[in-house]
């Protein structure tokens, strides 16, 4: 059993996990922001790997990755940055990235450089599930990494029991139809769309992200879910907040 | 199936496809179930052809320029896309694309521009079609292009300086995407090339056909023959190559060549926009082709004098048929093309565009027979460029 079954099983409600940009605020402060994250209390971290064009992020994450690539973060660098992680700490570790890196990295080193690191999972959201299956998934799954989808308000009830049946350690909710970013609250076909989700009674677990940032958004979501991913509020902290952990102490008050 | 057409996955050869958020993939699916069905309509043809005669004012004409064929030792044609209404065959598209998006119930249009062509095509159809329009340019181009951001505004689109990356034509169409991601329901995103994720490419490849249809029966009215023996034409992402030669690329007799925009010259990477010739296998924008970035997959910005040839990408059909030696792709640099440009408005009295200009600029590389058609697309007229050509010329009473 990997990290993130672990997680999931062990009954924990109202997970937290966060998501940050690799790179960002400084070159080398990945290893801190994980043990950071880690040593007070959250559940998961996702890392995000910079790309130069994020289609699918709001304009929080797209400035924190451009700085990380100004900075001079690659995807060779971060592996090496994450070589010694599993002595640092045992949290279930995801690696976010837009499918052209991963594609020029090679695919297959790719997965085989995350599993060797100690990365549980992956998220690719430019990658659909078709095209995932076909050309792959055998990468992932030698590699015993979990693969991550996202679903969203506009997907079908049929195309969330295929990705369901598909997916392993949990699914990600995509909170509406947006980027990446805050949003103050959720309004009621939000939360309409949760309880259908919750009431699907899918064999993954699911976590909400995309406009958790406080409090009435992380109790919306956790309500009818195990719980909720932030990024856009965490490397707002990150970009004002003077230590790391400070954003982080911060991040934790202000959503639960 | 031609092994030049695209396959049921929406892939040309090794490229193409759809690699989209989860997100958009309800109104991609949505439009790759029905743009054939509602292309083909003949109520949909009707409305669409009348529109291209009376409107964009089509047929465009082929006009034999006997000064520039006597230079070059062959019968050189040009394709006269200059003429159409708004300057560029872009509006062949948009339009097309407008009438779909009615028919699919959308009431809201996003778009994406560089030079400003395809903002203007698509603000000129919103404003016809009476639609919202908002269309996403990056600050850079926004500042270099300003004539056609006035003739957006007066048209009554929204015109969003997008201040992201390097704030230009890459970055505009991240932004259009990202727009389309938050408003799923009521908007289509009028991509302006033969890129973007399947069925894009061949969507517009169809809307832009027309320019080869009439080539086809121009050529018969005035040479006996319904081809030429040569195809020339521009490509950034390749939407008035993929049209010119859309009806001929099962017919081997045709040899087609694409100019691709070299900068300041292919030894010098950092400046050039020579996607097929410098790039590599990778994704941008929804679609795997040929793509130019660094070693770590980052996409870089390229250079062009040409502010419609300076995209990183390039449709995956034309990735396809350089791969498989269909099209044999040229370099042209900036100086090659102002050049052409210049010996066009002398020999023919007329201006080009710039980027029409690379495809011109490939008549003097090419050996040509003394019989041989040689069909040349002039995709675009210079009005927009005049600032640039009377800088470079220095150009004074």
């Amino acid at each position: 059993m990997n990290r993130i079954d672990r997680l999931f099983q062990s009954g924990k409600k109202d997970i937290l996990s966060v998501y940050f940009t690799a790179g960002y605020p400084n070159l080398d402060d990945t290893v801190r922001i994980i043990k950071s994250l880690s040593d007070h209390g959250v559940d998961m971290i996702e890392i995000g790997v910079p790309f130069s064009d994020p289609m699918a992020d709001g304009p929080v994450i797209q400035a924190s990755g451009q700085k990380a690539l100004n900075s001079g973060m690659t995807q060779k660098k971060l592996f090496s940055q994450l070589e010694n992680i599993r002595q640092v700490t045992d949290i279930p570790l995801i690696m976010m990235s837009y499918i052209n890196t991963a594609m020029q990295f090679g695919f297959e080193s790719y997965c085989k450089r995350c599993a060797e690191v100690g990365v549980d999972g992956l998220i690719i959201p430019d990658l659909p599930s078709e095209i995932y299956l076909s050309d792959y998934k055998g990468f992932v799954e030698a590699n015993s990494l979990d693969y991550i989808q996202l679903i969203t308000p506009e997907t079908s009830d049929d195309r969330i029991r295929a990705i369901d049946d598909m997916s392993k350690g949990f699914i990600y909710m995509v909170s509406s139809a947006a980027t990446t970013g805050a949003q103050q609250s959720f309004n009621e076909a939000k939360q309409q769309y949760f309880k259908h989700i919750e009431s699907m009674k899918l064999k993954n677990p699911t976590l909400v992200g995309f406009g958790v940032s406080n409090k009435e958004t992380f109790r919306a979501a956790a309500d009818h879910s195990r719980g909720c991913i932030i990024g856009s509020a965490f490397i707002k902290l990150l970009g004002t907040c003077k230590t790391i952990d400070e954003a982080v102490e911060t991040l934790i008050k202000n959503v639960k | 199936m031609s092994q030049y057409t695209i396959d049921k996955n929406g892939y040309y050869g090794e490229f193409g496809g759809a690699f989209i958020p989860e997100i958009l993939r309800k109104n991609v699916v949505e439009l790759k179930d029905n743009y054939l069905k509602i292309i083909e309509n003949e109520e949909f043809q009707k409305t669409f052809r009348q529109l291209l005669k009376d409107y964009v004012g089509r047929p465009t004409p082929l006009y034999f320029a006997s000064r520039l064929s006597q230079k070059y030792g062959a019968n050189i044609f040009l394709k006269r896309e200059d003429l159409c209404h708004t300057g560029a065959h872009k509006l062949n598209n948009a339009l097309g694309q407008i009438l779909l998006a009615k028919k699919l119930g959308k009431t809201r249009i996003v778009a994406e521009t560089g030079a400003g062509q395809h903002g203007v095509a698509t603000a000129t159809v919103c404003a016809l079609m009476n639609m919202e329009c908002v269309v996403y340019m990056g600050e850079t181009d926004v500042k270099r292009q300003f004539l056609n951001v006035q003739r957006m505004r007066m048209l009554g689109a929204k015109v969003v300086p997008v201040m992201s990356g390097n704030r230009t034509l890459k970055d505009g169409t991240n932004e259009a995407i990202r727009d389309w991601c938050c408003n799923p329901k009521n908007t289509h995103y009028i991509i302006g090339s033969v890129v973007g994720p399947d069925p894009y490419p061949d969507m517009v490849a169809r809307f832009q056909s027309v320019i080869s249809e009439e080539i086809k029966a121009q050529l018969e009215a005035q040479t006996g023959r319904n081809y030429p023996d040569h195809l020339l034409a521009c490509i950034g992402g390749g939407s008035n190559a993929a049209g010119t030669f859309y009806h001929y690329v099962d017919d081997e007799r045709v040899k087609f060549y694409a100019a691709e925009a070299a900068g300041l010259g292919l030894e010098n990477p950092e400046k050039s926009a020579a996607t097929i010739h410098l790039g590599k296998k990778g994704v941008l924008h929804g679609s795997l082709s040929m793509v130019m970035m660094t070693e770590d997959g980052q996409i870089v910005e390229p250079y062009s004098i040409s502010a419609g040839l300076d995209y990183p990408g390039v449709g995956p059909m034309h990735a396809h048929f350089a791969k498989t030696g269909r099209t044999n792709v040229l370099a042209v640099t900036d100086d090659e093309a102002m050049q052409a440009a210049l010996e066009l408005t002398k020999l023919e009295g007329i201006i080009p565009a710039i980027e029409s200009a690379h495809a011109l600029a490939m008549l003097p590389k090419l050996k040509f027979q003394k019989d041989e058609n040689v069909v040349v697309t002039v995709s675009g007229r210079g009005d927009k460029d005049m600032n640039t050509y009377v800088n470079y010329f220095k150009i004074e009473e």
